[in-house]
Protein backbone atom coordinates (compact mmCIF):
# COMPACT_ATOMS: atom_id res chain seq x y z
CA UNK A 1 0.00 0.00 0.00
CA UNK A 2 1.08 3.60 -0.71
CA UNK A 3 2.98 5.34 2.07
CA UNK A 4 0.84 5.24 5.18
CA UNK A 5 3.25 7.84 6.61
CA UNK A 6 1.54 10.41 4.40
CA UNK A 7 -1.63 9.75 6.32
CA UNK A 8 -0.12 11.28 9.45
CA UNK A 9 -0.19 14.81 7.99
CA UNK A 10 -3.70 14.25 6.63
CA UNK A 11 -4.79 12.95 10.00
CA UNK A 12 -3.73 16.19 11.68
CA UNK A 13 -5.54 18.35 9.13
CA UNK A 14 -8.69 16.25 9.54
CA UNK A 15 -8.55 16.44 13.33
CA UNK A 16 -8.19 20.23 13.33
CA UNK A 17 -11.21 20.53 11.03
CA UNK A 18 -13.47 18.12 12.90
CA UNK A 19 -12.52 19.58 16.27
CA UNK A 20 -14.42 22.69 15.18
CA UNK A 21 -17.58 20.63 15.05
CA UNK A 22 -20.32 21.84 17.35
CA UNK A 23 -21.69 19.44 19.92
CA UNK A 24 -24.71 17.36 19.07
CA UNK A 25 -26.34 16.38 15.84
CA UNK A 26 -26.96 19.75 14.23
CA UNK A 27 -24.87 19.63 11.07
CA UNK A 28 -26.11 19.75 7.49
CA UNK A 29 -26.60 16.35 5.89
CA UNK A 30 -26.15 15.56 2.20
CA UNK A 31 -27.76 12.25 1.23
CA UNK A 32 -27.15 10.69 -2.19
CA UNK A 33 -29.16 7.88 -3.77
CA UNK A 34 -26.67 5.04 -4.37
CA UNK A 35 -28.83 2.08 -5.44
CA UNK A 36 -28.56 0.40 -8.86
CA UNK A 37 -30.59 3.21 -10.48
CA UNK A 38 -28.55 6.02 -8.89
CA UNK A 39 -25.22 4.35 -9.73
CA UNK A 40 -26.24 3.76 -13.36
CA UNK A 41 -27.37 7.41 -13.68
CA UNK A 42 -24.04 8.78 -12.42
CA UNK A 43 -24.33 9.19 -8.63
CA UNK A 44 -20.76 8.10 -7.87
CA UNK A 45 -18.94 11.15 -9.36
CA UNK A 46 -21.64 13.42 -7.85
CA UNK A 47 -20.86 12.09 -4.38
CA UNK A 48 -17.14 12.75 -4.89
CA UNK A 49 -17.84 16.25 -6.15
CA UNK A 50 -19.53 16.93 -2.77
CA UNK A 51 -16.60 15.38 -0.86
CA UNK A 52 -14.08 17.50 -2.79
CA UNK A 53 -16.05 20.70 -2.29
CA UNK A 54 -16.47 20.08 1.46
CA UNK A 55 -12.73 19.39 1.87
CA UNK A 56 -11.81 22.43 -0.22
CA UNK A 57 -14.01 24.79 1.80
CA UNK A 58 -13.04 23.13 5.11
CA UNK A 59 -16.69 22.77 6.11
CA UNK A 60 -16.74 21.13 9.52
CA UNK A 61 -20.44 20.48 10.07
CA UNK A 62 -21.45 18.79 6.81
CA UNK A 63 -21.72 15.03 6.43
CA UNK A 64 -22.24 13.09 3.22
CA UNK A 65 -24.07 9.76 3.27
CA UNK A 66 -25.83 7.34 0.95
CA UNK A 67 -29.30 5.91 0.69
CA UNK A 68 -31.02 3.27 -1.40
CA UNK A 69 -33.64 3.62 -4.11
CA UNK A 70 -36.62 5.75 -3.12
CA UNK A 71 -38.70 4.82 -6.16
CA UNK A 72 -38.15 7.79 -8.49
CA UNK A 73 -35.41 6.18 -10.57
CA UNK A 74 -36.09 8.41 -13.59
CA UNK A 75 -34.98 11.47 -11.57
CA UNK A 76 -31.63 10.00 -10.45
CA UNK A 77 -29.03 11.06 -9.52
CA UNK A 78 -30.97 12.55 -6.59
CA UNK A 79 -29.48 14.42 -3.64
CA UNK A 80 -31.24 15.52 -0.45
CA UNK A 81 -29.78 18.45 1.43
CA UNK A 82 -31.06 18.56 5.00
CA UNK A 83 -30.27 21.73 6.96
CA UNK A 84 -31.37 21.44 10.62
CA UNK A 85 -34.55 23.40 11.28
CA UNK A 86 -35.36 23.78 7.58
CA UNK A 87 -37.41 21.68 5.21
CA UNK A 88 -35.51 19.00 3.28
CA UNK A 89 -34.58 20.05 -0.28
CA UNK A 90 -34.35 17.40 -3.01
CA UNK A 91 -32.19 18.01 -6.07
CA UNK A 92 -32.73 15.87 -9.17
CA UNK A 93 -30.69 14.92 -12.26
CA UNK A 94 -27.63 16.18 -10.39
CA UNK A 95 -24.35 16.40 -12.29
CA UNK A 96 -20.90 17.02 -10.76
CA UNK A 97 -20.81 20.49 -12.41
CA UNK A 98 -23.87 21.53 -10.37
CA UNK A 99 -22.31 20.64 -7.03
CA UNK A 100 -20.11 23.73 -6.36
CA UNK A 101 -23.19 25.95 -6.76
CA UNK A 102 -25.34 23.81 -4.43
CA UNK A 103 -22.59 23.88 -1.80
CA UNK A 104 -21.94 27.63 -2.12
CA UNK A 105 -25.51 28.88 -2.37
CA UNK A 106 -27.42 26.36 -0.29
CA UNK A 107 -25.09 24.78 2.25
CA UNK A 108 -22.91 27.82 2.91
CA UNK A 109 -25.34 30.71 2.28
CA UNK A 110 -28.68 29.07 3.05
CA UNK A 111 -30.45 29.73 -0.26
CA UNK A 112 -31.51 26.53 -2.09
CA UNK A 113 -30.83 26.48 -5.84
CA UNK A 114 -34.48 26.36 -6.92
CA UNK A 115 -33.87 25.57 -10.59
CA UNK A 116 -32.18 22.23 -9.70
CA UNK A 117 -34.86 21.03 -7.28
CA UNK A 118 -37.54 18.40 -7.75
CA UNK A 119 -40.14 21.19 -7.69
CA UNK A 120 -38.66 22.74 -10.84
CA UNK A 121 -38.33 19.36 -12.61
CA UNK A 122 -41.88 18.11 -12.02
CA UNK B 1 -23.77 0.58 -16.31
CA UNK B 2 -20.85 2.11 -18.18
CA UNK B 3 -18.03 0.58 -16.14
CA UNK B 4 -17.19 -2.75 -14.51
CA UNK B 5 -16.30 -0.67 -11.42
CA UNK B 6 -19.91 0.57 -11.25
CA UNK B 7 -21.16 -3.03 -11.18
CA UNK B 8 -18.73 -3.63 -8.33
CA UNK B 9 -20.15 -0.66 -6.40
CA UNK B 10 -23.64 -2.02 -6.94
CA UNK B 11 -23.12 -5.67 -6.00
CA UNK B 12 -20.90 -5.02 -2.97
CA UNK B 13 -23.91 -3.30 -1.43
CA UNK B 14 -25.48 -6.76 -1.29
CA UNK B 15 -22.57 -7.87 0.93
CA UNK B 16 -23.03 -4.80 3.14
CA UNK B 17 -26.75 -5.51 3.51
CA UNK B 18 -25.92 -9.14 4.34
CA UNK B 19 -24.07 -7.76 7.39
CA UNK B 20 -20.62 -8.88 6.28
CA UNK B 21 -17.68 -7.89 8.45
CA UNK B 22 -15.10 -8.54 5.70
CA UNK B 23 -15.48 -8.02 1.97
CA UNK B 24 -12.53 -9.16 -0.13
CA UNK B 25 -12.50 -7.85 -3.68
CA UNK B 26 -10.05 -8.96 -6.31
CA UNK B 27 -9.36 -8.23 -9.96
CA UNK B 28 -7.05 -10.53 -11.85
CA UNK B 29 -6.16 -9.88 -15.47
CA UNK B 30 -4.66 -12.91 -17.19
CA UNK B 31 -2.08 -12.97 -19.98
CA UNK B 32 -4.81 -13.67 -22.55
CA UNK B 33 -7.02 -10.74 -21.49
CA UNK B 34 -9.57 -12.42 -19.22
CA UNK B 35 -10.49 -10.20 -16.26
CA UNK B 36 -11.79 -12.10 -13.23
CA UNK B 37 -13.61 -10.04 -10.61
CA UNK B 38 -14.27 -11.77 -7.30
CA UNK B 39 -16.30 -10.46 -4.37
CA UNK B 40 -16.11 -12.64 -1.29
CA UNK B 41 -18.00 -11.76 1.87
CA UNK B 42 -18.65 -13.33 5.26
CA UNK B 43 -22.22 -12.10 5.47
CA UNK B 44 -25.31 -14.13 6.25
CA UNK B 45 -25.28 -16.01 2.93
CA UNK B 46 -28.18 -17.41 0.93
CA UNK B 47 -30.00 -20.70 1.18
CA UNK B 48 -30.28 -23.01 -1.82
CA UNK B 49 -33.73 -21.73 -2.68
CA UNK B 50 -32.71 -18.06 -2.83
CA UNK B 51 -29.44 -18.91 -4.60
CA UNK B 52 -31.38 -20.61 -7.40
CA UNK B 53 -33.64 -17.58 -7.90
CA UNK B 54 -31.20 -14.76 -7.34
CA UNK B 55 -30.33 -14.35 -11.03
CA UNK B 56 -33.89 -13.35 -11.80
CA UNK B 57 -34.70 -9.63 -12.00
CA UNK B 58 -37.90 -10.34 -10.11
CA UNK B 59 -36.15 -11.46 -6.95
CA UNK B 60 -34.96 -9.08 -4.25
CA UNK B 61 -34.66 -9.12 -0.48
CA UNK B 62 -35.87 -5.54 -0.42
CA UNK B 63 -39.38 -5.10 0.86
CA UNK B 64 -40.12 -1.77 -0.82
CA UNK B 65 -40.60 -3.25 -4.28
CA UNK B 66 -40.30 -6.53 -6.14
CA UNK B 67 -37.49 -6.01 -8.63
CA UNK B 68 -33.72 -6.13 -8.17
CA UNK B 69 -31.46 -5.52 -11.14
CA UNK B 70 -27.95 -5.61 -9.68
CA UNK B 71 -27.05 -9.22 -10.47
CA UNK B 72 -29.01 -9.44 -13.77
CA UNK B 73 -27.25 -6.33 -15.15
CA UNK B 74 -23.84 -7.70 -14.11
CA UNK B 75 -24.65 -10.99 -15.87
CA UNK B 76 -25.81 -9.19 -18.99
CA UNK B 77 -22.55 -7.26 -19.34
CA UNK B 78 -20.25 -10.16 -18.43
CA UNK B 79 -22.01 -12.42 -20.93
CA UNK B 80 -22.00 -9.73 -23.65
CA UNK B 81 -18.18 -9.93 -23.57
CA UNK B 82 -18.23 -13.74 -23.74
CA UNK B 83 -17.69 -14.14 -20.02
CA UNK B 84 -19.85 -15.45 -17.19
CA UNK B 85 -21.01 -14.98 -13.60
CA UNK B 86 -20.80 -17.61 -10.90
CA UNK B 87 -22.41 -17.33 -7.46
CA UNK B 88 -21.67 -19.57 -4.50
CA UNK B 89 -23.23 -19.10 -1.11
CA UNK B 90 -23.76 -20.82 2.17
CA UNK B 91 -26.04 -19.72 5.00
CA UNK B 92 -24.00 -18.38 7.92
CA UNK B 93 -20.72 -18.41 5.97
CA UNK B 94 -21.10 -15.89 3.18
CA UNK B 95 -21.21 -15.46 -0.55
CA UNK B 96 -18.67 -15.45 -3.37
CA UNK B 97 -19.52 -13.84 -6.69
CA UNK B 98 -17.11 -14.34 -9.56
CA UNK B 99 -17.55 -12.50 -12.85
CA UNK B 100 -15.37 -13.01 -15.89
CA UNK B 101 -14.98 -10.47 -18.65
CA UNK B 102 -13.15 -11.02 -21.94
CA UNK B 103 -11.44 -7.65 -22.24
CA UNK B 104 -10.46 -8.20 -25.88
CA UNK B 105 -14.15 -8.27 -26.88
CA UNK B 106 -15.56 -5.14 -28.51
CA UNK B 107 -18.59 -5.51 -26.21
CA UNK B 108 -16.57 -5.55 -22.99
CA UNK B 109 -17.06 -2.58 -20.67
CA UNK B 110 -13.98 -0.66 -19.53
CA UNK B 111 -12.92 -1.38 -15.95
CA UNK B 112 -13.51 2.29 -15.10
CA UNK B 113 -12.64 4.21 -11.96
CA UNK B 114 -11.96 1.48 -9.43
CA UNK B 115 -10.46 3.97 -6.95
CA UNK B 116 -13.62 6.08 -6.92
CA UNK B 117 -15.77 2.97 -6.44
CA UNK B 118 -13.70 1.84 -3.43
CA UNK B 119 -13.85 5.35 -1.92
CA UNK B 120 -17.63 5.40 -2.43
CA UNK B 121 -18.03 2.04 -0.69
CA UNK B 122 -16.04 3.35 2.26
CA UNK B 123 -18.16 6.53 2.54
CA UNK B 124 -21.28 4.35 2.51
CA UNK B 125 -19.98 1.97 5.20
CA UNK B 126 -17.11 3.64 7.05
CA UNK B 127 -17.15 1.40 10.16
CA UNK B 128 -18.09 -2.03 8.95
CA UNK B 129 -17.28 -4.11 6.90
CA UNK B 130 -13.52 -4.00 6.34
CA UNK B 131 -12.78 -3.87 2.62
CA UNK B 132 -9.78 -5.39 0.93
CA UNK B 133 -8.79 -4.90 -2.70
CA UNK B 134 -6.22 -7.01 -4.51
CA UNK B 135 -5.36 -6.32 -8.15
CA UNK B 136 -3.04 -8.43 -10.22
CA UNK B 137 -1.95 -8.72 -13.83
CA UNK B 138 1.21 -9.81 -15.65
CA UNK B 139 2.45 -6.27 -14.85
CA UNK B 140 2.30 -6.62 -11.07
CA UNK B 141 0.16 -6.80 -7.96
CA UNK B 142 -1.27 -4.44 -5.31
CA UNK B 143 -3.03 -4.99 -2.02
CA UNK B 144 -5.13 -2.45 -0.09
CA UNK B 145 -7.13 -2.84 3.09
CA UNK B 146 -9.27 -0.50 5.16
CA UNK B 147 -7.94 -2.22 8.29
CA UNK B 148 -4.47 -0.76 7.63
CA UNK B 149 -5.85 2.73 6.96
CA UNK B 150 -7.98 2.55 10.11
CA UNK B 151 -4.96 1.59 12.20
CA UNK B 152 -3.01 4.53 10.75
CA UNK B 153 -5.64 7.25 11.25
CA UNK B 154 -6.74 6.15 14.71
CA UNK B 155 -10.15 5.59 16.26
CA UNK B 156 -11.21 9.26 16.53
CA UNK B 157 -11.37 9.81 12.76
CA UNK B 158 -13.97 8.17 10.53
CA UNK B 159 -12.75 6.80 7.20
CA UNK B 160 -15.62 8.79 5.62
CA UNK B 161 -14.01 12.17 6.39
CA UNK B 162 -13.36 13.95 3.07
CA UNK B 163 -9.57 14.20 3.50
CA UNK B 164 -9.24 10.47 4.19
CA UNK B 165 -11.53 9.60 1.28
CA UNK B 166 -9.45 11.80 -1.03
CA UNK B 167 -6.24 10.14 0.12
CA UNK B 168 -7.68 6.65 -0.44
CA UNK B 169 -8.90 7.63 -3.90
CA UNK B 170 -5.59 9.15 -4.94
CA UNK B 171 -3.43 6.35 -3.62
CA UNK B 172 -5.62 3.68 -5.20
CA UNK B 173 -5.58 5.52 -8.53
CA UNK B 174 -1.77 5.60 -8.47
CA UNK B 175 -1.47 1.97 -7.41
CA UNK B 176 -3.98 0.39 -9.80
CA UNK B 177 -2.95 2.32 -12.92
CA UNK B 178 0.35 0.44 -13.59
CA UNK B 179 -1.39 -2.93 -13.13
CA UNK B 180 -4.77 -2.51 -14.81
CA UNK B 181 -4.40 0.84 -16.61
CA UNK B 182 -4.63 -0.82 -20.01
CA UNK B 183 -8.29 -1.82 -19.50
CA UNK B 184 -9.56 1.13 -17.46
CA UNK B 185 -10.85 3.35 -20.28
Amino acid sequence: MKSLAELEAIRKATLSRINLRTEGDNGTRVVIGMATCGIAAGARPVMHAFMDEIAKRQLSDVTVSQTGCIGMCRLEPMVDVIVPGKEKVTYVHVKPEMVPRIVAEHIVNGRPVDEYTIGAAE
Amino acid sequence: MKEIALHLLDIVQNSVRAEASHVDISFDLSEDGVLTMTVKDDGKGMDRELLEKVRSPFVTTRTTRRVGLGIPLLMQNAMASGGSVDIESEVGRGTVITAQFHTDSIDCLPLGDLAETMATLIIGSPDKPEFRLICSSPKGQMDFSTEEVRAAVGPEISLAEPEIVQWIRQSLTEETEPILGGIMR
